[in-house]
């Protein structure tokens, strides 16, 4: 990724962007965010300057390895505590958005 | 009988076992001192009264059961968590009880207290400044004898950072070394819950308490956190500064008052038998633009699940500071950038890491300031976000590499706190205490308290200034 800086930060598409992050923004603030996300990322641009050639990534830092455990039932919620603070249930369940009626 | 409020953890556990006082007089004189001074300090978002147990307070996205979890935010106005979080439950099998949920930024993101959707908590020295955040209600409790001691999480330096600024001790564990079970997540590989108190004993003593493993956190270690170290003094302890450079991406800058107060610290170390070392860490340049990256694109995830459907109300309920923080995380994790920014920021991790770990053979701690500042003006910076973030320059190293820091009262700048950072190893929690109290024995900063006065008329939980 060398020097790339101006068509990657030009090509910011904030109204893109809040779409795939299921956001809804007035065009205030997508004026506001995407002058504000454009100064963050010409900051973060400097990273470019590091050296990672034989690098290899960190994602997390505990030494645990993958944590398994018996497949049984244990102690969970119950029906209502588990429902309580939702604003629409019906026969005990989460109403939610119809999968095919949304587009 | 003394005042019980102006008492650390260890001496109320002391005055309990005594009956010096009762458990009804401690309850009862922090609940009538939260009366008198959370309508000016907007510390507790929601208080509840009790009359047995060691009241602490709670940062608002920890979950105790039927009690309010907001996260500071509006999507959760109204959520009443309907379980204990793993930290709740073990400070109940020490005798602690809950005597209020405290403010904080909006899902723990922000480094002034600001971002709260409920007003932003003020600091107890200055009410026009801010406390710091994102742990602003917790470090302003403690710091007004609210509470005897609170909970805080630290991400990027959100326990830290307001500890500083507000004069009290902060204790970040290491990554995994307490159950992140029933706090809101922000960045899974980041964060943790540790204490704000009153005295470096106090922050271990609630270690012991909260630290251990945990079926319902996978990154939890297996141990537990036990204290064997008491030093009687630092000689045989290597103390490493890091060089002071003006680097590019941190020139929010050090305030020259703050590094006169340092450097006075690092004095009071020597006296202590401590050898001070010059250390290099090269890549902490680096560190602000890795966090801001890895922190965004694991919040994007995280708050996926606001959907308003199973809890919550919907996402235009979010404010600003996790809007941004979602947009950011999700542009890094997109298609043809995440190689870039996500795989990228990644790597340099290892480096900010590696880092440590080279400095650490040849140092037992590292000390240096929490902040580069202390407590600013409510409204300086709120409207620039990039400026803001400077202000965790410090913390944030620490943060991605895992390991285990302490802020330690150390001085006054323009009649404001200063807090000393004690990074250690990773696990290594007892060095940095054992520092952390020898320094703080030696001198008085701790017990020094704001003066504080009730408004003249609350309105409502809002401070009137």
């Amino acid at each position: 990724m060398k020097n790339k800086k101006p068509e990657v930060v030009g090509a910011f598409d904030t109204k893109h962007i809040a779409k795939l992050a299921n956001l809804i923004l007035s065009d205030q603030e997508v004026d506001t965010f995407t002058l504000q996300l454009v100064s963050i990322l010409n900051y973060i641009e400097h990273l470019n300057k590091a050296d990672t050639n034989s690098v290899d990534a960190t994602y997390n830092v505990s030494p645990n390895k993958n944590e398994t455990r018996k497949d049984t039932a244990s102690v969970c919620l119950t029906q209502d505590e588990a429902l309580q603070n939702s604003t629409n249930t019906k026969n005990g369940q989460f109403v939610t958005k119809g999968v095919f009626k949304s587009e | 009988m003394n005042d019980p409020t102006s008492l650390s953890l260890t001496q109320t556990i002391d005055g309990l076992a005594k009956k010096s006082f009762s458990e009804s007089d401690l309850n009862k004189a922090y609940g009538d001192r939260i009366k008198k001074l959370n309508p000016g300090l907007n510390a507790f978002l929601e208080v509840k009264e009790n009359s047995k147990g060691i009241p602490a307070g709670i940062k608002d996205l920890i979950a105790v059961k039927d009690m309010q979890m907001t996260c500071g935010s509006k999507i959760l106005e109204g959520y009443t968590a309907p379980y204990n979080a793993t930290v709740i439950n073990k400070l109940i099998d020490n005798n602690v009880s809950f005597i209020g949920k405290t403010n904080l930024d909006e899902f723990a993101m922000g480094s002034s207290g600001e971002n709260s959707a409920y007003g932003s908590a003020k600091n107890p020295w200055d009410k026009n400044k801010v406390p710091g955040g994102s742990s602003s209600g917790s470090a302003a409790a403690v710091a007004a004898d609210l509470c005897t001691f609170a909970l805080g999480t630290d991400t990027g330096g959100s326990i830290r950072q307001p500890a500083s600024l507000c004069g009290v001790v902060g204790l970040k564990p290491s990554y995994g070394r307490v159950s992140r079970y029933g706090a809101q997540a922000m960045a899974s590989s980041l964060d943790q819950i540790g204490p704000l108190t009153k005295t470096v004993a106090d922050a271990r003593k609630v270690l012991e308490w909260i630290s251990g493993p945990d079926a319902y956190d996978s990154n939890c270690v297996k141990s537990y956190f036990k204290s064997t170290k008491r030093l009687k003094d630092l000689k045989g302890i290597t103390i490493g500064i890091p060089k002071l450079k003006n680097q590019k991406g941190s020139d929010a800058g050090l305030d020259i008052g703050v590094l006169g107060v340092m450097e006075k610290a690092y004095q009071k170390l020597k006296e202590l038998g401590a050898e001070i070392r010059e250390i290099d860490l090269p890549h902490t340049e680096y560190a602000l633009a890795v966090y801001y990256i890895v922190m965004s694109s694991e919040v994007s995830s995280n708050l996926a699940r606001y959907d308003g459907i199973r809890f919550g109300s919907t996402r235009e309920k979010f404010g600003d500071e996790p809007k941004r923080r979602i947009m950011l995380g999700t542009f890094a994790l997109s298609t043809g950038y995440f190689d870039d920014y996500f795989i990228k920021a990644a790597k340099v991790r290892t480096l900010v890491k590696q880092d440590f770990e080279k400095a650490f053979e040849k140092c037992d701690v590292i000390v240096g300031p929490v902040s580069p500042t202390v407590a600013w003006n409510l409204g300086e910076k709120i409207s620039d976000p990039l400026t803001m973030y400077l202000s965790d320059v410090y913390t944030i190293p620490a943060s991605l590499a895992g390991i285990p820091g302490l802020s330690v009262p150390c001085g006054f700048a323009n009649d404001l706190p200063v807090g000393l950072q004690i990074l250690g190893k990773y696990l290594d929690e007892d060095t940095i205490l054992s520092v952390g109290e020898l320094y703080e024995n030696a001198t008085d900063w701790h017990k020094q308290k704001p003066r504080l006065q009730a408004p003249e008329r609350s309105n409502g939980g809002q401070a009137k200034l």
